[in-house]
């Protein structure tokens, strides 16, 4: 599966547009790195233990794109976004979408 | 009058580690630009099609917080509105940091080049202003 910012790819063409598809999820912070943070975040600096949640959702949100991609029997997502909003204090929701499509070389 | 202690206590901390994190930062972030300047990062959407390449997403992120002074400063010139210069630089290192993060992903895979570069910032809630930078683009790959 090709997952990509661009909306075309260099050396292929599309066949088949098969629709938006998306990926998404929520997390929360357990309590323990959340104290942690709270306590770093008093001097300033990188909260390395947020920045690998958000990682981690946003690897999971991919995912899940890539997931319902190759359901609808889709090789490549053009034009992937991502988007994060907080939804309540302590959680947050990121969500990833693109525009599924069947691509082949081009002759 | 505990709390005022802790208050002094915690402005005070903020103020020295504060200034400290972000000096040490700038510093960090100037040596890895000079370093990682043979990278091309562009926010056109309509990478070369003559020559053939492959592409993969590159994706970087980091949470930074700003400190507590000045969070304190920040919520005393909101009062009165204007140009909140404490938190520039919180801005601006998120997003050459993760920038920067890109580009050593990019580098990693061999590319010099990366397109349709886009930033993400959100707010993260807690009591010192604290956001998440994302940085994402298509990195263009020689094909083998």
């Amino acid at each position: 599966m090709i997952v990509t910012s661009l909306e075309y790819l260099p050396g292929k063409t599309v066949e088949r547009h098969l629709g938006l598809v998306q990926g998404s999820s929520v997390r929360s912070k357990h309590a323990g790195r959340d104290i942690m943070a709270g306590l770093k975040s008093i001097f300033g600096g990188e909260l390395v233990g947020y920045t690998e949640l958000l990682q981690e959702s946003r690897e999971e949100a991919v995912q899940r794109l890539i997931e319902q991609a190759r359901s609808i029997d889709a090789n490549a997502i053009l034009n992937v976004r991502f988007s994060t909003s907080s939804i309540a204090s302590g959680a947050a929701e990121i969500f990833v979408y693109g525009a599924a499509v069947k691509v082949a070389d081009q002759r | 009058m505990t709390d005022a202690i802790l208050f002094a206590v915690l402005l005070l901390s903020g103020f020295g580690f504060g200034q400290l994190n972000e000096r040490r930062h700038y510093r960090s972030i100037k040596e890895r630009e000079v370093q990682f300047q043979s990278i091309v990062t562009v926010a056109s959407r309509h990478p070369p099609a003559d020559e053939h390449y492959d592409q993969q997403l590159v994706v970087g992120s980091v949470v930074v917080a700003s400190d507590y002074f000045k969070s304190f400063v920040a919520s005393l010139v909101n009062i009165f509105g204007g140009r909140v210069r404490t938190f520039e630089p919180l801005l601006d290192r998120g997003r050459r940091e993760a920038l920067l993060r890109v580009k050593e992903q990019a580098k990693a895979l061999d590319s010099s080049m990366v397109f349709n570069v886009k930033y993400e910032t959100s707010r993260i809630g807690g009591a010192v202003t604290t956001i998440e930078v994302l940085a994402y683009g298509s990195a263009l790959l020689p094909k083998q």
